[in-house]
């Protein structure tokens, strides 16, 4: 008879606590960095092997008071942005000739398929000995890795427009500009940025193995100086920046589709 | 009825249309003629896979035929000649039921007031009003058909072409939606050619039925309805329907018979 009203208070927090999902992620944060901060205290661990959350944050705060995390985030940034646009713009352009003919398309598919298999990263020194250490290498990089998930989705999505839908708009005598306008990018359009999402992700990884290759400035390069001097909380906030960078990219790909793609909710709902 | 001294809108001389593949080519519609006056309402009934969609793909412009010609005298070459409905609604998804509805006008380049104007009325035709902002997957069968109708009508054609467009609706949904389709045709008097497998829907609705027999497709019968308008319910028990059903059906199994493969 005791344990009753105890028991019910006691599933009543659990309840409010599994449903309050903001306050159960920071939760799980702060647990994780408890841990982490025993560890290093309870093991002794050196600096240079494992910093404490403290340091990290400590070196955080120091290199964004100096203004040198802000010029390698800015370098990093500049180099993913520009990459997605050459790479999305040149991926769509060259997906929508494509799906305009099937020869072409046959012609080119085992050239795609292969070159999608090649990683990154075995040939990102190549890139650099020809296009130099600068910008234009990891531009080039960051475009290579977008340009095949939004090639390869830009031409899925545009062959997969419903035929009884094009024979609508040709019913309505409709131009192959007002047909693209009015059916093939609405229609396209999800399974688009859903490679565009993928993309935009892979770019991250695209510009930080261009960096660590051979750089000046960046995130990349950021951690190979951290590595360099055994500043290790150095590479943790490089690490976290990129990590904060890769999920604001995905975010935000995923706002657009939200925003969009409105008229799908009840995907959603079903 | 084909004695009355009326405008031509649409005449068929001698259509051919064959489709070519790897396996050879197929005859698809054999010397198909036939003329349309202004503002008739003509249903085409036969076995299906014969080449009713066909002739009617033809005369939208969707197929380039082999041989023949199509021709719209007095239809002015500016003007949308024909709109056509499909057997599924064919509704960009999209879109919400009013801007589907317009899109014919947006294709057409006119200015956003009269599209507003045209569209709302057309909402009003098909009795839709209150559904402007539904999407399409939000619609009835029936609903949605109706939506299909009313964009191609915004257009204005001189001449709606109807592919079997209640086939996928239930029986009562389907009676309601022929009353339906009188309705708006007395309102906006248009020259129709629907194509149906229902031998009593041709015959309610229709001034002339025209029957088809299985691939090649040739013209075998044009039957006058000789009902009065407006068109009842009760019309569908006169002996005058029922003669005309008979006919029709006599036809339809006679070309169905040993050649048609089913």
């Amino acid at each position: 008879m005791k344990e009753t009203p105890s028991s019910t208070i006691k599933t009543d927090f659990w309840q409010r606590l599994s449903r309050n999902r903001m306050l159960l992620t920071l939760l799980s944060v702060l647990l994780f960095l408890l841990i982490w901060q025993v560890l290093v205290l309870a093991l002794n661990l050196p600096g240079f092997i494992l910093p404490s959350p403290a340091e990290v944050g400590r070196k955080f705060l120091d290199v964004l008071r100096t203004g040198l995390l802000w010029r390698h985030f800015s370098a990093t940034l500049g180099e993913i942005l520009l990459g997605l646009l050459f790479g999305v713009s040149a991926a769509t352009l060259l997906g929508y000739a494509l799906s305009k003919s099937p020869l072409a398309e046959r012609l080119l598919s085992p050239f795609l398929v292969g070159s999608q298999s090649i990683p990154m990263a075995a040939i990102a020194p190549l890139l650099v000995i020809w296009f130099g250490p600068g910008l234009l290498s990891k531009v080039l990089i960051c475009s290579l890795t977008v340009f095949f998930p939004v090639l390869v989705n830009t031409l899925v999505g545009l062959r997969d427009v419903p035929p009884e839908l094009r024979e609508v708009m040709e019913s309505l005598r409709a131009s192959p500009a007002q047909t693209l306008r009015y059916l093939e990018i609405p229609a396209a359009l999800p399974v688009f940025l859903g490679g565009l999402r993928v993309g935009a992700s892979l770019s991250v990884i695209g510009a930080i193995v261009g960096e660590l290759v051979a750089s000046d400035r960046g995130l990349g390069f950021l951690i190979n100086v951290g590595r360099g001097q055994y500043d290790t909380a150095l590479v943790f906030v490089a690490v976290i920046c990129l990590v904060i960078l890769a999920a604001s990219l995905y975010g935000f790909v995923l706002l657009l589709e939200n925003r969009v793609l409105s008229w799908q909710t009840w995907r959603k709902e079903v | 009825m084909t004695l009355s001294p009326g405008e031509i809108a649409l005449e068929v001389n001698d259509l051919e249309v064959s489709f070519v593949d790897s396996d050879g080519s197929l005859e698809v519609l054999d010397k198909i003629s036939f003329s349309i006056e202004k503002n008739a309402f003509v249903c085409i009934v036969g076995p299906s896979g014969g080449g009713k969609s066909t002739l009617l793909r033809a005369v939208a412009g969707l197929i380039q035929p082999t041989g023949g010609k199509i021709l719209f005298p007095g239809v002015a070459e500016d003007k949308a000649q024909t709109g056509l409905v499909f057997q599924k609604p064919n509704l960009l998804p999209w879109r919400t039921l009013r801007d589907n509805i317009s899109l014919p006008l947006e294709i057409d380049q006119r200015p956003e007031a009269e599209i507003s104007v045209l569209t709302q009325e057309m909402i009003r035709l098909v009795g839709l009003e209150g559904f402007e902002k539904a999407y399409p997957h939000e619609l009835s069968g029936g609903m949605a058909q109706r939506v299909a109708i009313a964009r191609c009508l915004v257009q204005d054609p001189e001449i709606l072409l109807l592919d079997e467009p209640f086939g996928q609706l239930d029986a009562l949904t389907r009676e309601r939606m022929g009353d339906e389709l009188l309705r708006i045709w007395n309102e906006r008097r248009k020259t129709v050619l629907m194509v149906t497998h229902s031998i009593s829907e041709a015959i309610f609705l229709a001034d002339r039925v025209l029957v088809l027999t299985c691939r090649p497709a040739r013209l075998i019968m044009d039957l006058p309805i000789e009902l009065p308008r407006p068109r009842t319910d009760a019309m569908r028990y006169l002996p005058e329907f029922t003669e005309a059903a008979r006919l029709l059906h006599a036809q339809l199994k006679d070309t169905t018979a040993p050649a048609c493969q089913l």
